[in-house]
């Protein structure tokens, strides 16, 4: 297959007017992070996006955990949509990969077997007396950054280059399983060559990073992390690709799913207090950014407004390289301005003092 | 003979899920549980397509079946057109409605997940919410993530002022209208009376194992037991 396969998976992605579903991950761990994106669509491009305050999780976690059954998940998500039209939106956005695997599972179930859908109808007419219409464009929340990547390259404020050497940023792109494993017809690139992320990064001036693990799970499993017993499955699974990747010396992460941001960040960290391994240069980790953060950067939000210094490993040595400009001391400062103390230092911060002594040389 | 296999053909995730497997092994190849567990994705498609009722009863109350991501990574390479991780999840269910998950150890947990996960949605509407993320329950969350939770309402008020609120934003609090349709839809879809029968179970299971019940202690118990026979 050619590199550029990804074209024969092309989807269509509306241009305007989202109705906008958070994520129980991405609310929990990137709270900045669905800030920006509302800020970015709405602000810079000019778009109109609707923030329901009446919508609930899809409950997919506890769906894939199998607590949740199907026609509860499947009437669930009829609500989402009931919500939709109600509002008047026809263009569906979903900020988490789980979720938009759910969704569109369902969609097509509901095409696969109509008695299904019909049921569903009844179930939530039954319990909440609201209908649904199907979405007429479902998203993920990257593919509508995706879709205006060349516009925020326009109105960009810096670029993926280090700016010590002039070379573009390396970058690894970690798409999620649920994004395109499950309907590869209905993500960017599809399931071999998901090119949402590898777009935005491309379009913004930064090179990918091609590792043998790339397409490997990053191991959440569900119950494979939600239960502690079970946790070595998902640190073994991100273990080998942080393996695979550093080699590569690869200067950030950047991830589609809220969860693989999370586990490729907390998972350096336990493997580091665990063994004593660090993945990124500078013997610390290698920093793992939301692509809400990673357009943020571009555009020239401040690090800590995208809420940056809510990740475990610094993000610092990728400030320096992308020269941006920051605070250091407004990093652990909360919402009234006051000083919170600094989290306990682990070894995945070994550089932390140095990032900051740099910034400081540079001014 | 076909029994179970009957029943499993009730849940259309099995009719998606396996048409003819060829035994391959494609699936074991790409997938995560089979680099972890003594674990064969492959082997169980084959099981239930043989449609044997004592080995499959056998499989909903062995450990093997748990042991699955539901990742997914298995649908889009076999070169049938199967999705072993579909086959799982219709086998998880099944055992779940018969009570044989509680004769696993990684079956039990399904207690766990029904407390943690499943009464948080009822609770708040998320699956998960800051709170119930406990550093001390997740070392692994790390230091900055201890910081967040003593922290919570100064470190999220700069993202949302809706944080425990009700109003649009980040972790707001869902209104009790929310709240009561969630409920009526997991009461009318079935979805409370699957968590009442893992509760029914697991409360009888527990007494076998000499818990007085399925209490907080025995949460614990399957939430960390790992007797590492499973590798
Ligand atoms: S990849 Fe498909 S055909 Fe091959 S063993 Fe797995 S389920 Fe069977
Ligand atoms: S869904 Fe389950 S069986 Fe399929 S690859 Fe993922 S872990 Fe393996």
């Amino acid at each position: 297959m050619k590199r550029s396969s990804w074209t024969d998976y092309q989807k269509e992605i509306a241009d305007d007017n989202y109705y906008y579903a958070r994520s129980c991950i991405r609310q929990n761990f990137f709270p900045g992070s669905e800030k920006v994106f509302l800020d970015i669509v709405g602000r810079d491009l000019g778009r109109n996006i609707f923030d329901d305050p009446k919508h609930t999780s899809c409950t997919g976690i506890g769906y894939h955990s199998d607590v949740v059954p199907l026609e509860t998940i499947m009437t669930v998500v009829a609500r989402q949509f009931a919500l939709m039209s109600e509002a008047g939106y026809e263009n569906f956005t979903s900020s988490c990969i789980t979720s938009f695997g759910i969704y569109t599972e369902l969609l097509a179930t509901w095409e696969e077997f109509p008695e299904m859908e019909e049921r569903t109808r009844e179930y939530l007419y039954k319990a909440t007396g609201r209908e649904f219409t199907k979405p007429k464009n479902l998203a993920h929340t990257s593919d509508v950054i995706f879709h205006h990547r060349e516009e925020i390259a326009r109105k960009a404020k810096r670029k993926l280059i280090n700016t010590y050497t002039g070379e573009p940023l390396k970058v690894v792109e970690h798409i999620g399983c649920h994004y395109a494993k499950i309907f590869p017809k209905k993500g960017v690139g599809g399931s071999e060559f998901p090119y949402v992320l590898a777009g935005m990064v491309e379009s913004w001036g930064g090179e990918i990073v091609d590792y043998p693990e790339r397409r490997h799970c990053c191991g959440f499993g569900f119950r494979n992390y939600l239960v502690q017993a079970n946790r070595g499955y998902s640190i073994t699974n991100s273990h080998k690709k942080l393996e695979s990747m550093a080699p590569y010396k690869p200067d950030f992460i950047v991830c589609n799913c809220p969860g693989c941001s999370m586990f490729l960040d907390k998972w350096q960290y336990t493997i580091a207090e665990m063994e004593g391994t660090t993945y990124g240069q500078n013997g610390a980790g290698i920093p793992v950014l939301t692509y809400e953060e990673m357009a943020g950067l571009v555009l020239g939000y401040d690090p800590w407004e995208l809420g940056m210094q809510m990740h475990q490993v610094d993000v610092e040595p990728l400030l320096d390289k992308m020269g941006v400009e920051y605070d250091p001391t407004a990093k652990y400062l909360g919402k009234n301005g006051r000083f919170l103390g600094r989290p306990q230092k682990a070894l995945v911060n070994s550089c932390i003092e140095e990032a900051i002594y740099k910034t400081s040389n540079r001014r | 003979m076909g029994k179970y296999f009957d029943m499993l053909m009730e849940d259309v995730r099995l009719k998606e899920g396996l048409t003819a497997c060829m035994n391959c092994g494609v699936c074991t190849a790409v997938c995560p549980a089979a680099g972890v567990y003594n674990y064969d994705p492959r082997q169980i498609v084959s099981i239930v397509q043989m449609r044997d009722d004592d080995s499959i009863e056998e499989l909903l109350k062995s450990d093997t079946i748990w042991y699955c991501g539901e990742c997914m990574s298995c649908r889009p390479r076999c070169p049938r057109g199967n999705t072993p991780g579909y086959v799982i999840q219709a086998l998880r269910t099944l055992s779940q409605k018969l009570g044989f998950f509680v004769e696993s150890e990684k079956g039990r947990q399904q207690l766990a997940l029904k407390r943690a996960i499943g009464d948080n949605i009822l609770r708040t509407g998320y699956c998960l919410t800051p709170r119930n993320i406990r550093p001390e329950l997740h070392p692994e969350q790390g230091t900055v993530w201890k910081w967040i939770i003593d922290n919570d309402e100064q470190i999220y008020g700069r993202y949302t002022d809706a944080y425990g609120k009700e109003g649009a934003g980040a972790l707001r609090k869902c209104s009790d209208q929310t709240l009561d349709e969630i409920h009526k839809i997991f009461e009318i879809t079935g979805g409370k009376a699957f968590f009442d029968t893992i509760e029914h179970y697991s409360d009888i299971k527990a007494r076998e194992m000499g818990f007085d019940g399925a209490d907080e202690d025995y949460f614990m118990e399957v939430y960390t037991h790992n007797s590492n026979q499973h590798y």
